[in-house]
């Protein structure tokens, strides 16, 4: 298949991971932000053809991941409602909150339904004018401008019913929470690849700047991330930090305009929480003013009480590389994709669940 | 504890509800296979259609339902003898609907040289039923000397795939979920006892088993019971179009129902025969290998690395057949 099979060539892959073995002197960490690049690493053991000096840290970027058990538990306030028909993607229905699921609330007879886009929630309210449609957004810079186009939508429609939980989060403020410590825990990054094809490569200069971190703008196929990690490995032996495109076939530097310039019109950012990760500032999106009537959180005003998440989970460890997830006592047991302890093993694309699904041995 | 829409799906939770709630009301001898050989020569077997949309690329409810249980007595041997067709119908549904499942129904049952002999028809309110329901049940004879079951797969058997795999599933998902892959896929609901046919005539084969609801997968895992299977993911045969759809949604083609497909098991040194034969009705191919083990199913990637199969608890798409 073609744009497929021409990136996943076991020979070609050999050859690019011994180009890397060549290439390295001494031991570098390197980053994976994205959970798509996480789960294609682990699905075809991209760490396996690695010489032992290269590790992997799984990154924070698995938006169903370090969405915080708050806004879970807000969104199940809300599909409790008996007027409200809920829709979000399919990941986000087995995530646990602080105690069940979107699954366990949609059997109990809440109207939850997952849709694929946020237009398909749109086109919900406009055919169910006597409910309220609530999309649950979850996301990073991907699929913010999607949110975006469907909220202006409604403004222009006047469809009146329909309005969103904005849990969009911004992956240039995420790096900095992970490089702001006073020890070095990441050399270099693999930036995501597709955030880049919307948002451009600008915001990462600074950060490269700043913390002396190559960044490596990396695709999602096998050879994609070989390239990528020699790219990185290859800076980091000649001193460099620079911010590098090995993405070309779909990021630009300026990004999609009409993609970013949608998003800054809708939305602006905010401080926000992740898990894991904890407060990052203007880390997330928020409606502006002119759009917050579509903010479903002030529309219900959802009372909860404290959130929790399950207090063996690791994943805020996992999400920022300090623990794999083979270290958790719970894999595999405990926690399965069946019955997750945390969003980490329900995402597809959150490390627990890809470890859990090509690592697995009996 | 309730039902809920993961029970219904090809994965552990149907078994599990099988395993704890069916079987032991029922007796556990009617979960074990899709079709039952009363006697050793009268195979037996019922289905029930649920499908969303009534009408799918490729097929509808009525050829599904047909198909299916024809395939069901294929699969232990049987040659399809007569259908029975129990159809719950929803207030409102317009009769030309009806007629289109029908004349399609009649056509996959001539297609697979059996008759439709009785049937049953109901009603339900508006609301209580989603278009049309459909029940079929079936039976046929097993010839003498055919012999085929999972108690004669042995370690060193080949593992076939009859034709390429995933396109019902892929089919009805698109059409479902409007992901606009109704023009490259669709369905390949039909009747596979001339195919089976064909194979027994010429190769000893050790066990049958149609990829349905949870795809090949299923049939793997639950067939690998006392022995392990290894899968050579590169080998299996899967249109591109139901690539491109899995690639795009993270699916697995493995975890995608067929209902014109049939995985076989043979041994070795049969398997360029059978393939020769299977070859003639689709784009058949040896998949793996059945291998000593306590019963894990063993998937090589192109990369040379080896993982586990692991089955999910639901079905990756909520109802598809």
């Amino acid at each position: 298949m073609r744009f497929v099979d021409e990136w996943r060539d076991p020979e070609a892959a050999r050859g690019l991971a011994r180009r890397i073995a060549e290439r390295v002197t001494r031991p570098w960490r390197i980053m994976e932000v994205c959970g798509g690049q996480t789960h294609a690493l682990v699905r075809f053991g991209i760490d396996r053809l690695l010489p032992e000096a290269v590790t992997l840290l799984h990154g924070p970027g698995c938006p169903v991941c370090v969405t915080p058990t708050a806004t879970l538990d807000a969104a199940l306030a809300i599909a409790r409602r008996p007027e409200v028909v809920l829709c979000t993607y399919g990941d986000m229905l087995r995530v646990p909150g602080t105690e069940r699921t979107l699954a366990d609330a949609k059997t109990a007879g809440a109207d939850v339904r997952i849709v694929y886009s946020t237009l398909d929630a749109l086109a919900l309210a406009e055919s169910l004018p006597d409910r309220e449609v609530v999309f649950l957004a979850v996301g990073f810079e991907t699929t913010a401008p999607g949110v975006a186009i469907a909220v202006a939508q409604a403004e222009i429609r006047k469809i009146v019913n329909f309005s969103a939980i904005v849990a969009h989060v911004r992956v240039p403020p995420a790096l900095e929470a992970i490089l702001a410590g006073p020890e070095r825990v990441v050399d270099g990054f693999l930036a995501a690849g597709h955030v880049c094809a919307v948002m451009g490569t600008a915001e990462y200069a600074p950060i490269a700047a700043r913390h002396r971190v190559p960044i490596v703008v990396t695709g999602f196929e096998p050879l994609d991330l070989l390239d990528g990690i020699l790219a990185c490995v290859t800076q980091l032996e000649e001193g460099r930090h620079e911010v590098e495109n090995r993405y070309a076939r779909a990021v630009r530097d300026e990004g999609n305009r009409a993609a970013r310039e949608a998003v800054l019109r809708v939305f602006e950012p905010v401080d926000r929480t992740w898990r894991g990760l904890g407060d990052i500032p203007h880390s997330g999106l928020a409606l502006r003013a002119a759009y917050r009537r579509f903010d479903a959180l002030e529309r219900f005003a959802p009372q909860v009480g404290a959130s929790r998440d399950a207090p063996e989970c690791i994943a805020g460890a996992v999400l920022v590389g300090k623990a794999r997830p083979t270290d958790c006592p719970a894999f595999g047991k405990a926690c399965t994709p069946d019955h997750p302890l945390g969003a980490t093993m329900v995402s597809s694309e959150g490390a627990c669940a890809a470890y859990h699904r090509y690592r697995s041995v009996g | 504890m309730t039902v809920t829409l993961a029970h219904g799906g090809g994965g552990r939770a149907l078994r599990a509800l099988l395993e704890s709630h069916v079987g032991p009301a029922v007796g556990m001898d009617a979960l074990r296979h899709d079709a039952a050989v009363l006697d050793g020569r009268i195979a037996m077997t019922t289905d029930a259609f649920v499908v969303h949309p009534l009408t799918f690329p490729g097929g509808d409810i009525g050829r599904l339902a047909v198909c299916g249980t024809v395939n069901d007595l294929a699969m232990a041997g049987a040659v399809p003898y007569a259908l029975s067709l129990a159809l719950i119908l929803e207030e409102g549904l317009p009769l030309e609907v009806l007629d289109r499942i029908l004349a399609s129904a009649a056509e996959a049952a001539r297609e697979a040289g059996v008759r439709i002999v009785t049937g049953d028809t109901k009603v339900v309110e508006r609301g209580r039923g989603d278009g049309v329901y459909v029940t079929t049940t079936g039976i046929g004879h097993v010839p003498e000397g055919v012999d085929v079951g999972p108690h004669r797969i042995r370690p060193g058997d080949a593992v076939l795939v009859s034709g390429d795999v995933g396109r019902h599933g892929a089919a009805v998902l698109s059409v479902r979920e409007g992901l606009g892959f109704d023009d490259a896929v669709g369905s390949d609901v039909a009747p596979v006892a001339a195919a089976v046919a064909a194979l027994l005539a010429e190769v000893d084969v050790h066990c049958l088993r149609d990829p349905t609801r949870g795809g090949v997968a299923a049939v793997l895992d639950e067939l690998a019971t006392g022995h392990d299977i290894a899968i050579d993911e590169a080998a299996v045969p899967v249109h591109d179009g139901v690539r491109a759809a899995t690639e795009l949604f993270g699916l697995d083609p493995l975890h995608l129902a067929c209902e014109g497909r049939f995985v076989a098991f043979v041994m070795k040194e049969e398997v360029n025969r059978a393939v020769d034969v299977l070859r003639t009705f689709g784009e058949a191919a040896e998949i793996g290998r059945v291998q000593s083990g306590p019963g894990r199913v063993w998937i090589r990637d192109s990369f040379g690395g080896e993982r586990l199969l692991v089955r999910p608890w639901g079905d990756p798409l909520p109802r598809i057949c």
